[in-house]
């Protein structure tokens, strides 16, 4: 299993583009990614659950990704992070 | 009535409405297996049907150009995709399914109780981003209701009595293949009760370029069948069987809208040189960063005025050195390269901040303002020029100082400068060292010394509108001598003449950011007076440059020599419209 934390730094949070982005990306491997924020945690292969956390700018998230394609995933969703979270 | 416009544009047509039965859950239950894989299987359908609907206006967009004036179309392809994972959803997915599966509910019912529930989540969460998302939800619930055969939508009424005038479809809210069924040529606009801008309705009709206002509320009911509706859907204004008068007049609005999108499509990478060859920059006035998408749009190249009184107005203190660098600094990577004036803060009397106050003054344009303040108040002057100063390694900016009526105000407001440029400096942090630093040439005092100030201001930038009222000793917001504020009266003309020809004589830049900018007669008598740089509201930009493009600079002169012969504005502007004409 990987954990990694991220810091939200856009200052309006996770909205619904770079939600459904990260959902899709999150699609494309067999793990099982899911995020956590202060104790709430959801599979990160739903948009409604994801945006239903209500991710704010400055929150800090965890993913945890556990499978057999753990490595490219973490990799996949480190470059997401920095991309779209800028 | 008012709703809120959705997709620019004026639309006048007679109403088609189109009304849907209302839904309610309906309590019915399944009895059996067999019903309830029957349900399912049709509930799987209604998801299927609903993607693809959504994704043949996907497909659809990719091959409409983008009409002017309309978000852009990756925005509007991002929500439909954003959709189109809500109604793929897992979570979505097992919800319904229980309730269909375990308490033996229709799949209309589920969809209903589901999505209503989810919605009502949203609708409750603290960020209003987030709660307008319940919106979104709604619309992915009415879909598949629709394909569940929950919903049948279909005109009210009988065929079109007359066929005058184009239909304008009035409904409570459409979803896209409601949309898709309707023959759009024939459609002028939409007028919908409920909605968003991000409801599909809008989507489409900004898509097709077809006007639309949507949340009109419940005074839309007493519109019927053929009524002639006119919709603004920039405004978001309605008109139920407008007056002749007035329906002619909002014909014309509407041609010569047509008319600018047309000019504007045509002309927007054109650049603006006269037939013999004179190259004129056109540029924008804005007030916030967001405009900027706007300001090329319209094909300006460049910001001739940047008015930061928005960025204090937005606060409820004078904002920071930081929050102000993040705004100019984000100003300055969005102008792409392209100069940026911004002008530091222009308020007083008239333009109160409601943080700082101005006592009553018996003559608040002759009073307390722009310079005057930031002389006397040294240190939000000083936050303000370290902000730009910062930013300016982010883009090429200039500064703008307004009101200025004498050289001591110049140098003092120099000096300020300097001091800000020397705290940065020993900070180490960096900044466009040769930044321009220029004056609005709105005082006739500063006008007729124009050539004085020439010698000290890198650049002038002439306010019409302030020059105006000032030298004509009229209030242009009083009615009874508004009249008299009018740019061409010669004593105006002559002054703005001398200006130019001052900062030419002296190798300065020279452009006019005021309503006379972008006044179509006023164009070839300012490049007549050599005036080579304009800045406007960015829609005026097209108009403004096909006058350029189709005259020389040897008109130009001319129609300077007539006007400098005539002696009171009333000839001028009759000669200028007739020229025009």
């Amino acid at each position: 299993m990987i954990e990694k934390e991220y810091i939200v730094t856009a200052s309006e949070g996770l909205h619904a583009r770079p939600a459904t982005a990260l959902v899709r990306l999150a699609k494309n491997f067999t793990s099982v990614i899911s995020i956590c924020k202060g104790g709430k945690t959801v599979r990160l292969n739903s948009l409604l659950n994801l945006l239903s956390m209500g991710i704010k700018g400055g929150d800090v998230l965890t993913i945890r990704i556990e499978g057999g394609d753990e490595l490219p995933a973490a990799e996949a969703l480190d470059h997401f992070f920095e991309q779209l979270l800028k | 009535m008012k709703g809120i416009g959705v997709s620019p544009g004026i639309a006048i047509g007679r109403v088609l409405r189109i009304v849907r039965q209302k839904v309610a859950t309906t309590g019915m239950l399944l009895s059996g297996d067999e019903a309830v894989r029957a349900e399912v299987d049709k509930y799987r359908a209604a998801i299927n049907h609903s993607v693809e609907d959504i994704r043949s206006l996907i497909t659809t967009q990719a091959g409409a150009a983008a009409p002017p004036g309309t978000p852009s179309p990756t925005a509007a392809a991002d929500i439909l995709e954003t959709h189109i994972e809500m109604l793929t959803d897992p979570q979505l997915d097992t919800d319904i399914l229980e309730l269909i599966q375990v308490d033996k509910k229709n799949a209309s019912d589920a969809v209903l109780e589901v999505t209503g529930r989810l919605a009502e989540t949203f609708r409750n969460m603290e960020d209003p981003y987030l709660s307008a998302r319940a919106s979104d939800i709604e619309d992915i619930g009415q879909c598949l209701l629709k394909h569940l055969g929950g919903l049948t939508s279909s005109p009210e009424g009988s065929a079109r009595a007359r066929p005058d005038l184009p239909l304008i479809v009035v409904a409570d809210d459409l979803v896209p293949s409601d949309v898709l069924a309707m023959d759009l040529h024939q459609i002028a606009g939409f007028a919908l009760q409920a909605g968003a801008g991000t409801s599909h309705a809008a989507i489409i009709a900004r898509l097709r370029g077809i006007p639309a206002v949507v949340a009109c509320g419940t005074p839309l009911d007493k519109v019927e069948d053929n009524d002639i509706l006119v919709l603004d859907g920039a405004t978001g204004q309605l008109w139920i069987n407008p007056g002749e008068a007035e329906l002619t007049a909002f014909k014309q609005k509407k041609s010569s809208q047509a008319e600018n999108a047309r000019l504007l499509a045509s002309l927007k990478d054109v650049p603006a040189v006269t037939v013999d060859g004179r190259r004129i920059r056109l540029l924008a006035n804005i007030s916030r960063v967001q405009d900027m998408e706007e300001v090329f749009r319209h094909g300006a190249e460049g910001v001739g005025l940047f008015r930061t009184e928005f960025l204090f107005m937005e606060k409820s203190s004078f904002p920071t050195e930081e929050e102000q660098f993040i705004s100019y600094r984000d100003l300055a990577m969005a102008s792409k390269g392209t100069p940026v004036t911004i002008r530091t803060l222009d308020i007083g009397g008239d333009k109160p901040l409601p943080y700082f106050k101005i006592p009553g003054e018996q003559n608040p344009f002759l009073g307390h303002r722009a310079i005057r303040i930031s002389l006397d108040r040294k240190d939000i002057f000083l936050t303000q020029l370290k902000a730009i100063l910062r930013a300016s390694v982010f883009g090429r900016l200039k500064i703008l100082v307004p009101m200025v009526s004498g050289l001591q105000e110049l140098r003092a407001a120099k000096e300020i400068l300097t001091t800000a440029k020397n705290e940065l400096l020993q900070k180490g942090i960096s900044f466009d060292k040769d930044i321009p630093f220029g004056i609005m040439i709105e005082v006739p005092s500063a006008a007729v010394i124009a050539d004085l100030l020439a010698h000290e201001a890198d650049f002038f930038s002439i306010g019409t509108n302030d020059l105006c009222q000032y030298t004509m000793a009229a209030d242009r917001m009083n009615d009874n001598v508004s009249h008299l504020c009018d740019p061409y009266h010669p004593g105006v003309l002559r002054l703005i003449s001398f200006v130019i020809r001052q900062a030419r004589q002296n190798n300065i830049p020279v452009s006019l950011c005021g309503e006379m900018a972008a006044d179509p007669l006023a164009t070839l008598l300012l490049m007549g007076m050599g005036l080579e740089e304009f800045s406007m509201n960015a829609p005026s930009i097209p108009a403004t440059k096909h006058i350029i493009v189709n005259n020389s600079l040897n008109q130009a002169g001319q129609v300077l020599s007539r006007v400098m012969e005539l002696d009171n504005s009333s000839t001028i502007t009759q000669y200028l419209q007739d020229i025009n004409a």
